[in-house]
């Protein structure tokens, strides 16, 4: 889920339109059409929306309500990375909040920004299910934990050269 | 006349004979099964606080205040999605749900602008309604938090805005989108406390798939989602229930008025042929009552040259009746003659053709129903003897498979449609034949199992196809045939049909279909259960129109699909009371009640009553009287309501015919394109303004109930018996019912019929009388009207319309949602919105072949014309067909099309026309001296003007 941000392509109606058909199989596709849309262009694209509907004989409106619902689909185009900093409980009574208001200060950023350069995007996620490691957070596909700005800043810092 | 107020029950009735009952606060209650405890209390008067349910679509279980306590059962169940159940005890009050319900709504409250005083719901408002009935007093929350009072508003849709700070997120719109309209237009983005409404993909409403049919308006339980009437009127104080004057689905509005103001139309839920759903046209598109361009006065003038002067009604009425009688007196009693319209009154109908029988003393009587479905008339009378649908459209719920040809629902008849639609999401079958892709055979969750893409004209051969193949493959049902019909003719047909030169693989050769499509569609119709026909003007507008009716009839009939519900044969009638009209005698052969005027029986009653000798000889059809004024022996006509220059084939010829007359009156609310060519203009009136009654696709008969004194001054009806007393022919009725007395009085399929049983029944089905007091819903139930099932031959005969070098492509026409047939009213109105002019719609592959892109100027020429628009490329359409509305008068899409007609009853063949289609710069030669001439012609005196 999610997807290396850094492997995403421009968007591309053929390419949607190739994904989307090598979905169609599926019983319930719409859910892993997006997954797979987004894994390869980092986004949902709003054009893509009528292409789903069309394919799976739904409204513009109903594919539109189920990627607005799930917060993880996105709608612009992330940075080359993407951080997803937790804040569910474990995470905050372990200072998570604290940890990303001055990650979050210190890039210039809000939740769900994306610097200028086009480098980082950063999220709020709620559990990774990786509670023992708190704080915790997922840069790009991979779990990291145990946080403090220090750890955080070079791991961001490692894969951004 | 108070405002009509309907009981909301909360969740729809269950249809379940086995009944369930339960106590409910102590009272014993019987239900339904699968009834929610909400409806059962609510059948006995009880009231549980609700937000999130009303009884257009399924219980929803979101808003939590319909909560009560059943005994011996753990928590508060919602009684919308709870079922009764035997011998279960529930409380709908307790101390426990006082506070839940109290709680519930504090949140509510907490993020809702505290504007009650000024909100446009005041007074119609369930969230207003239901905080008193839970008792709140305050809310705890305070109003300081987070809130959604900064939203912005949507104002795009013309009819009704959308306020989401106002917006509690009950989805009852969302859901009725789906579940009535099944548009899927709504849904909800975002979720929790970001969920909002949303049309499309967040979208303003008017860019939306949205289609403003005003389900979500009519379910939202604030002023979220608001008609911008009663923004800008305010509330309406009482109101009446009506008759919509659009399509022949015949939906049931109440209108609701502030004195003589209309503030809006709300479809009522005891409508038997809409159940409280509307589409953009009868709910919103009524503007046009009141439009400026609505002429008020009587006007006349000499010559079509010459400016219009207003006169007074009786200046008006006796300048018309000299002439006529001048005319009869210098060119014999036939030299005038009248047409009836569909868009009046069964009763205004009837005093029309009773003046031209009786007052002009001939059959010169004709309908528009001679360029819709006239064949229809024909063909289903031949087949079964009665000349009319044989099933009610509730019947749909009961179809397995549905067969539509030549209509597109979604469009023309859009309240059915929906209805189609809701059905075909329930698991029927579709087949859709067709040369266009219409909305049915690929729209949101719902998909045609076979789209037969017919060249236009080849409709006979495709349905005798699916004969072949029912015939061939041993699908008929012979118990049915034997017992019903007449079984030699059957085999004749059978014979016939079985002729190798009908199977589906020679027919793909003349229709363009794929054999196997023809063969899997034909198996499905004959084997997939209960299967109904559904057809429109596609069938009928065709040379041979009246052969695809019989050959209809045949598949029905040989399959066993007639006299029960859930079958049978479905003509779509286009017009609000096209069905009426014709039933009312507006034919020149036939009385009302389809009785021949050779029939010795029936002119006796009508000559003993009226008092005069009736012809029993037929009269003229409409295109007769245009060749007999080119002629020189047609000299006068009476049109009431009826535009026959743009509605009527080769519209020169129908232009040359109209000039060559030398009285033409004209009764229409506009000054339309026929005025034109008229010297008398009678000012008509409004379905708003008149009592009456129309007569829907059903065969039912339902009220119109006026509401406003009429702007012109007098209905219709009214306009009529001023023209035949001035006539010297009496007519002397009070009131509309009178009328209708003695259409029962003469017309044995209507005996039954009086203003009485139908303000008691709300609506009745003819045949009603003594054998059918309560009407007929389905006919044919045990055998056909007129004795055994007559099984026709139907030999295809291509149309003489060919395409060739010259004229390539085939055009057929048809209609869109948002406008009325030629657009005299939605035109008027702010649809507009959505379809400003008429498009072509030419298929990718043609467009290239001629350098033709979206949006360019194409002249399409025939040789009967040309007329210029803007092309649509689209695939919706095969190659080789191009496809345009008729709806805008400068489009004139009938300069195009021809004179070929129905070998039986005349019924133009609009639906194909040999074209060719090429670029072109902007209007034709024809367009413009056209828009001159009727520009020209439309000058009205003013008063300075006539004073001198």
């Amino acid at each position: 889920m999610g997807g290396t941000m850094s492997g995403a392509s421009n968007w591309n109606a053929e390419r949607a339109a190739q994904i989307i058909n090598e979905h169609l199989g599926l019983e319930g596709p719409m859910l892993p059409i997006l997954h797979a849309l987004q894994d390869e262009f980092g986004y949902v694209s709003a054009d893509a929306v009528p292409m789903i509907a069309k394919a799976l004989n739904l409204s513009r409106a109903e594919v539109h309500g189920v990627t607005s619902f799930y917060h993880d689909f996105r709608h612009e185009p992330a940075g080359r990375h993407v951080l997803k900093l937790c804040r569910g409980e474990s995470c905050q009574s372990m200072g998570s909040e604290e940890l990303a208001r001055k990650f979050l200060a210190g890039r210039g950023l809000e939740w769900g920004g994306t610097t200028a350069d086009g480098d980082l995007t950063v999220e709020a996620i709620y559990c990774l299910g990786l509670c023992a490691c708190s704080p915790a957070a997922m840069l790009d596909d991979e779990l990291i934990g145990r946080l403090d700005a220090e750890t955080l800043a070079e791991a961001v810092d490692t894969v951004s050269i | 006349m108070a405002l009509i107020t309907e009981i909301d029950f909360g969740t729809p009735a269950q249809k379940s004979e086995k009944m369930v009952t339960l106590t409910i606060d102590g009272v014993e209650v019987s239900a339904p099964e699968g009834t929610s405890i909400m409806r059962a209390a609510m059948e006995m008067g009880t009231e549980i606080p609700k937000l999130c349910a009303t009884d257009s679509i399924e219980a929803f279980g979101s808003c939590r205040l319909c909560l009560v306590e059943i005994e011996g059962r753990n928590g508060t169940p919602a009684s919308c999605t709870t079922p009764v159940a035997p011998g279960i005890s529930v409380k709908t009050q307790t101390p426990r749900l006082k506070a839940l319900r109290k709680g519930v709504m504090e949140l509510y409250i907490s993020d809702h602008p505290l504007d009650c005083l000024t909100c446009s719901a005041n007074g119609d408002c369930e969230l207003q309604t239901q905080a008193g009935a839970v008792g709140l007093r305050d809310v705890r929350y305070g109003y300081e938090g987070a809130n959604h009072f900064d939203n912005v508003k949507d104002l795009s849709n013309p009819y009704f805005a959308y306020d989401p700070a106002k917006c509690i997120v009950c989805n009852r719109c969302v859901r009725a989108c789906e579940e009535v309209q099944g548009t899927f237009a709504l849904t909800i983005d975002g979720r929790g406390f970001g969920s909002r409404v949303a049309a499309g993909q967040d979208e303003p409403f008017l860019e939306s798939e949205c289609v403003s049919c005003g389900a979500c308006v009519q379910a939202c339980p604030t002023a979220t989602l608001m008609e911008k009437s009663v923004i800008e009127i305010g509330l309406p104080e009482h109101s009446a229930v009506t008759t919509c004057a659009y399509c022949g689905v015949g939906c049931t509005f109440k209108a609701e008025m502030r004195g003589e103001e209309l503030v809006r139309m709300v479809p009522h839920k005891d409508g038997k042929a809409n159940h409280g759903h509307s589409c953009v046209k009868g709910r919103f598109a009524y503007g046009y009552a009141t439009h400026r361009d609505r002429i008020l006065k009587p006007m006349i003038r000499a010559s079509i040259e010459d400016p219009w002067r207003e006169v007074s009604w009786e200046e008006a009425i006796n300048y018309a009746a000299s002439q006529f009688r001048r005319i009869q007196a210098e060119h014999g009693k036939h030299a005038i003659g009248g047409i009836t319209s569909s868009r009046c009154t069964n009763e205004e109908t009837y005093l029309v053709q009773k003046l031209i029988r009786a007052g002009f003393g001939n059959n010169n009587v004709d309908t528009c129903a001679r360029v819709c479905h006239s064949p229809t008339g024909y063909g289903l009378k031949t087949a079964f003897g009665t000349s009319a649908g044989t099933q009610d459209f509730d019947s749909v719920e009961e179809t397995d498979v549905m067969l539509v040809i030549g209509a597109n629902p979604t469009d023309g008849h859009p309240v059915f449609g929906s209805r189609m639609k809701k059905r075909l999401r329930a698991g029927a079958k579709l087949i859709v034949i067709d040369p266009r892709r219409i909305d049915l055979v690929e729209t949101p969750h719902v998909k045609a199992d076979f789209h037969l893409p017919l060249q236009p004209g080849c409709n006979v051969s495709v349905v005798t196809s699916l004969a072949h193949v029912i015939v061939t493959e041993g699908l008929v049902n012979e118990a049915f045939v034997r017992e019903r019909c007449d079984w030699s003719e059957f085999q004749d047909w059978a014979a016939f049909v079985s002729e190798p030169r009908h199977s589906p693989e020679e027919v793909e050769k003349i229709s363009g279909v794929r054999a196997d499509l023809i063969r899997s569609a034909a198996r499905l119709y004959a084997t997939g259960g209960n299967a109904a026909i559904f057809y429109g003007l596609g069938v009928t507008e065709h040379s041979q129109g009246s052969t695809t009716v019989l050959a209809i009839a045949n598949l029905a009939m040989a399959t066993g699909n007639l006299g029960r519900p859930g079958v049978g044969v479905n003509p779509l009638r286009g017009q609000n009371n096209v069905q009426g009209a014709c039933d009312m005698g507006s034919f020149p052969h036939e009385f009302a009640g389809y009785r021949h005027v050779s029939d010795t029986a029936a002119r006796d009653v009508y000559e003993s009553l009226w008092g005069v000798a009736l012809e029993h000889e037929p009269g003229l059809r409409i295109p007769n009287m245009l060749d007999a004024a080119v002629e020189g022996t047609f000299r006068g006509i009476y049109i009431q309501g009826e535009d026959i220059l743009q509605s009527d084939p080769d519209t020169h010829h129908v232009a040359s015919g109209l000039k060559a007359m030398e009285c033409v009156v004209v009764q229409d609310l506009f000054l339309n394109e026929t005025a034109n060519y008229a010297h008398v203009f009678l000012p008509g009136s409004s379905f708003l303004e008149k009592d009456g009654t129309f007569t829907n696709a059903e065969r039912r008969i339902q009220r119109v109930r006026k509401v406003m004194s009429p702007k012109n001054g007098y209905g219709d009806w009214e306009i009529t018996m001023l023209l035949s007393n001035a006539m010297g022919f009496k007519m002397s009725y009070k009131h509309p019912s009178e009328i209708m007395d003695e259409i029962a009085l003469t017309t044995p399929s209507f005996a039954g019929v009086s203003y009485a049983k139908l303000d008691e029944m709300g609506s009745v089905q003819w045949p009603c009388n003594a054998a059918a007091p309560d009407g007929t819903p389905v006919m044919h139930i045990g055998g056909f009207a007129g004795g055994k099932g007559k099984f026709v031959i139907t030999e295809y005969v291509a149309t003489d319309e060919r395409t060739g070098p010259r004229f390539p492509l085939l055009l057929t026409t048809g209609r869109i949602l948002s406008h009325y047939n030629v657009g005299a009213q939605t035109r008027r109105t702010a649809n507009v919105a959505w379809h400003p002019e008429d498009l072509l719609e030419i298929h990718p592959h043609d467009a290239e072949l001629r350098g033709v892109k979206g949006g360019d100027w194409v002249k399409v020429q025939s040789r009967a014309g040309d007329t210029t628009l803007r092309a649509l490329i689209t695939d919706r359409v095969a190659p080789g067909v191009v496809y345009t509305t008729f709806h805008h008068p400068m489009t004139q899409a009938n300069v195009v099309t021809t004179e070929f007609s129905d070998w039986a009853t005349n019924c133009p063949e609009f639906k194909v026309t040999a074209v060719q289609v090429s670029p072109s710069n902007g209007p034709s030669e024809w367009q413009e001296s056209y828009r001159q001439q009727a520009e020209q012609s439309r000058r009205i005196l003013q008063e300075a003007d006539a004073a001198e």
